[in-house]
């Protein structure tokens, strides 16, 4: 009997419940197709119809994100080729799988092996989850962003490997002479009722099937999970700490040296040539030196012999593209783009608030800075770098080098951060340019420099809020964000194009005829109050920038905008701003974590002068998130010195309540919260980019103000709500915009001022500026004397 | 090119390269040892703290000429043997707290950890906070509440 066989009877012989000891008929529970991949060891796949998605229920009417949001644009695109995720079983009795989606510090390694474990009956430890390369058959689904990994992996993964314990199943009820309704599964082995056992590994050829087919198999219920919803530690931890994780510039590749490139002063100025490239070609480990478009690159034996080299630089440069532009102008030119107001047909007793928000240019920079390794032959090309959207980096490093994409092998590395920037292929695309004109393997790396001053930026934005109330009901709410361009040439932008028109009816009605950004706009953006008529849109103006999305696009700018007018419509109403929201709050899950956090956080207790409490909501990816802050803002403490630092306001307490749906890790969840709270802090109070003359001042993590250990609260606490759903929420960005909007609200509070330019200390310029040319600073000489 | 020695994770390398290459470069580009990263290399974002004799340094900021032929350079490679076992009891606690998210400043926090509570100890009193709030390695994932909690952790097992 051939093992292909048995595994096509599995969807129907099998009942998948009582083979897990879970009793039940399994009638009425979902069952997917999917299939057993032929080849000589197991390998299984996930085929998949379209979820069902639950119904609206508001009867008001409806934003968009309320029906169809972000998530569900993303999830759709990616259903027609997760028939290709495929979990190995190996002999040596691990599970193998290849995600293909980026690490970036989010943690999706480990709860993808998670997932894969419980349904496998594996130790987690056993599964071993790499990062696929860029596989252009996959099309859109290969895109991490939008903190939709585990939305929409989350079934496919499932289904792959509930196929392939049904097909070890199958392989051990012939070894054991059991049929398998007899058998159980458990830590990677399967036991007859004799007590003998036989592990996976050993089933894994005995398993494998010569071709493939289609099998049906149905998923393990919420209660027979072991894995799924407890804390794990990273899969990664012990690499980390020891310094063994390979990041793309620790990877040892032949001949690819340290590359940098001399930049422009001005933003995306271009060179026009380089006046010394004897002396520079002759310097201490100078190897090459060209000419791309974005500046000269250096390729040397040492980084350091890179920055010496472009020191010593002479270059004629072209005109950036922001000359002479400063924050006030571009400020300036936001303000004439702005849409007026749509002043509602309000009686003349309601009271109206209008505020407006300028939110300032900030980097979203990761620590490990833009980087990638490339190899580019006459015939061949490979890359190898951390990237959010590979297929699109694949066709871009294609046309950069006159190859075609087959031509081009990308490999995804862990990335040291992203936030947004590694959906961009900035770094690989220049890198393969250079290694093409050097006909050599490049290391390139930029300098931290390079980041806010050429790098990818969130845009300068403004926000208006219009609220109308009478006696204490709100009539409308308007808010108008103008902004900046966003760049998403990464993908997203021909997801939505291919995704829109068979998104429902209703939605495809109202997003029909807006651009990307307007319709990621309404996707993300979603109120939850019943404040009436309530309008958000976006407007857009000014693409002389590299911009991107940054931990979340819109959203926290909206929240900290809005969420700031709800405290002012509170007091209007003489409401405390706790009330307020309960009062006006319009579902059940928000208003869980908010409730939540009030308790917990002790809401409403007295506060000394220039102290303050704040508290705000965001709901968004698939959930929700409510934070309270408590924050001092007494002179002693603004003022306190630290060497180098921005000190300023200290938020002492936080406490935030997240609903993510079903949680997969909460000890990951709680990770992303609390970090996400130190963007959100950042965001509110301390990090942005100084535009002047056509040139951004930053150059350094002591001048780009991102939060540290000074500015850290001393106590934050994270609840993991349980809304008892079966679907996962997203992560990554969810604790970000409550958070500013919470630190903003407090502060108000504190100083009796809201606020109307963010971060609030964007109005002066705390430190020097390094020059411009050269580029980059020179790299100091008395490490020593700062021992200890 | 001039040839420069040290002791590296307790063992003397003899690299050939001049004396103003900062130490940083001759760890990872010539030598290979990449646990101390780059994240701006003039001294600010701590990435790549390493110890030098036991205290920390940062090796973006000293040229490999300034190194003594006897001075002990040790990156979080070296580490665990600096107290014989498998892990360092700063690393273990950085495990048990789950601190990495990408896991790219970790290197450099752990060192900047250890030597903070030597430094603490050598002053002869306990951790304050003032102490963890004056880290400067940066996280940009936002990791700083856990790694006060595994500063602490690791501190109380450090003999």
């Amino acid at each position: 009997m051939s093992i292909a066989e048995t595994a096509t009877d599995a969807g129907n012989m099998h009942n998948p419940s009582s083979a897990a000891g879970s009793g039940g008929s399994g009638l009425g529970r979902r069952s997917f197709l999917g299939y057993v991949i032929g080849g000589t060891t197991l390998v299984a796949a996930a085929e998949l119809a379209a979820p069902a998605r639950s119904e609206a229920v508001i009867p008001s009417l409806p934003q968009v994100p309320e029906l169809y949001d972000l998530e569900d644009l993303q999830t759709d695109a990616a259903l027609p080729t997760s028939a290709l995720i495929s979990v190995t079983i190996n002999s040596d009795g691990t599970a193998s799988f290849a995600i293909p989606r980026a690490e970036v510090g989010q943690g999706i390694t480990t709860s993808t092996a998670m997932i894969l474990a419980d349904e496998l009956d594996l130790p987690v430890s056993k599964v071993k989850v790499t990062l696929a390369p860029a596989r252009p058959e996959l099309m859109f689904n290969q895109l991490t962003g939008g903190s939709n990994t585990t939305v929409s992996t989350y079934t496919p993964i499932r289904v792959a490997a509930a196929i392939a314990r049904n097909a070890l199943l199958d392989a051990a009820a012939i070894e054991l002479g059991y049929a398998v309704a007899r058998l159980r599964t458990y830590e990677g082995l399967v036991e007859a009722p004799d007590g003998t056992t036989i592990g996976y590994g050993e089933l894994a050829q005995k398993a494998a099937s010569p071709d493939t087919k289609q099998v049906e198999v149905a998923l393990k219920e919420a209660k027979d999970r072991k894995v799924v919803g407890r804390p794990h530690n990273r899969d990664d931890a012990l690499a980390a700490v020891t310094g063994q994780k390979d990041f793309s510039m620790d990877l040892d590749v032949k001949g690819a040296l340290p590359t940098m490139v001399c930049r422009a002063p001005t933003l995306n100025g271009t060179p026009r040539r380089l006046k010394n490239r004897k002396k520079i070609k002759r310097m201490p480990g100078v190897k090459d030196v060209v000419k791309v478009d974005t500046g000269i690159a250096v390729r040397a034996r040492t980084f350091g012999q890179c920055i010496d080299a472009i020191r010593e630089m002479k270059v004629v440069w072209n005109k950036g593209s922001a000359e002479g532009e400063s924050d006030q102008t571009i400020l300036a030119g936001l303000r004439r783009a702005e849409l007026p107001m749509v002043v509602p047909n309000v009686p003349i007793l309601a009271e109206q608030i209008d505020a407006d928000f300028a939110f300032a240019f900030r980097s979203s920079a990761a620590l490990e800075p833009n980087c990638a390794i490339a190899d580019v032959r006459e015939d061949s090309a490979e890359i190898w770098a951390g990237l959010k959207v590979p297929i699109l980096a694949q066709q871009n490093i294609a046309q950069a080098v006159g190859l075609r994409q087959d031509q081009v092998k990308v490999n995804v590395i862990t990335s040291g951060g992203s936030f947004g920037h590694k959906l961009f292929s900035d770094a690989a695309i220049e890198a393969a340019k250079i290694s093409q004109k050097m006909k050599k393997p490049v290391r390139l790396m930029w300098h931290r420099a390079d980041e806010p001053r050429q790098g990818r930026l969130h845009p300068m934005c403004t926000s208006r809020v219009r609220a109308t109330m009478l006696g204490n009901e709100v009539l409308s709410f308007e808010q108008r964000n103008t902004s900046v361009v966003t760049d998403f040439s990464h993908g997203l932008g021909e997801i939505i194009t291919s995704t829109i028109d068979e998104a429902p009816t209703d939605v495809g009605k109202a997003l029909g005829g807006l651009g990307f950004s307007e319709t990621i706009f309404t996707l993300t953006q979603e109120l939850p109050y019943n404040f009436g008529a309530v309008t958000q849109l976006l407007n857009e103006t000014d693409d002389r920038f590299n911009t991107g999305s940054m931990r979340n696009i819109y959203s926290p700018d909206t929240a900290v905008a809005s969420e700031l007018v709800i405290d002012m419509m509170a007091k209007k109403m003489k409401m405390d701003p706790l009330e307020f929201r309960l009062k006006f709050i319009k579902d059940d899950r928000t208003r869980a974590c908010l409730e939540k956090v009030a308790k917990e956080g002790n809401w409403g207790r007295r506060m000394p002068a220039h102290r303050a409490q704040g508290i705000a909501v965001h709901k968004e990816y698939k959930g929700a998130t409510a934070v309270l802050v408590e924050i001092d803002t007494r002179p002693s403490t603004v003022n306190r010195k630290i060497r180098n630092a921005v000190t300023g306001p200290r938020v002492t307490k936080v406490v935030m309540a997240v609903d993510a749906g079903l949680v997969i890790n909460p000890r990951g969840l709680e990770a992303q919260m609390q970090g996400g709270f130190m963007d959100g802090l950042a965001l509110t109070l301390t990090s942005s980019c100084h535009l002047r003359n056509g040139k951004f001042l930053e150059a350094s993590w002591d001048n780009y103000f991102y939060t540290r250990q000074w500015n850290v609260p001393r106590k934050i606490d994270v609840h993991i709500m349980d809304p008892g759903v079966d679907q996962p929420g997203g992560a990554g960005e969810a604790g970000v915009p409550a958070s500013a909007a919470a630190v903003a609200c407090a502060y108000a509070r504190a100083v009796g001022k809201v606020p109307t330019a963010f971060p609030i200390n964007h109005g002066e310029i705390s430190f020097k500026p390094k020059t411009f040319v050269p580029p980059v600073p020179k790299s100091p000489t008395n490490g020593l004397k700062f021992t200890y | 090119m001039p040839k420069q020695t040290f002791i590296l994770n307790g063992k003397p390398v003899t690299v050939n390269v001049n004396d103003d290459v900062r130490v940083l470069w001759v760890l990872r580009d010539l030598l290979g040892v990449t646990g101390p990263k780059y994240g701006c290399g003039i001294n600010v974002c701590k990435a790549c703290t390493s110890h030098i004799n036991g205290k920390a340094f940062n090796p973006c900021s000293v040229k490999v000429g300034d190194l003594k032929k006897k001075d002990r350079v040790t990156t979080i490679e070296g580490l665990p043997d600096t107290v014989g076992k498998k892990l360092h009891p700063m690393q273990q606690a950085w495990i048990d707290r789950d601190v990495p998210q990408c896991g790219y400043c970790q290197p450099g926090q752990i060192m900047a950890a250890v030597a903070t509570v030597k430094k603490v100890r050598r002053e002869g009193r306990q951790l304050r906070e003032s102490d963890l709030d004056e880290i400067r390695n940066i996280c940009r994932c936002g990791t700083y509440a856990r790694i006060r909690e595994a500063v602490e952790e690791g501190a109380r097992n450090m003999r």
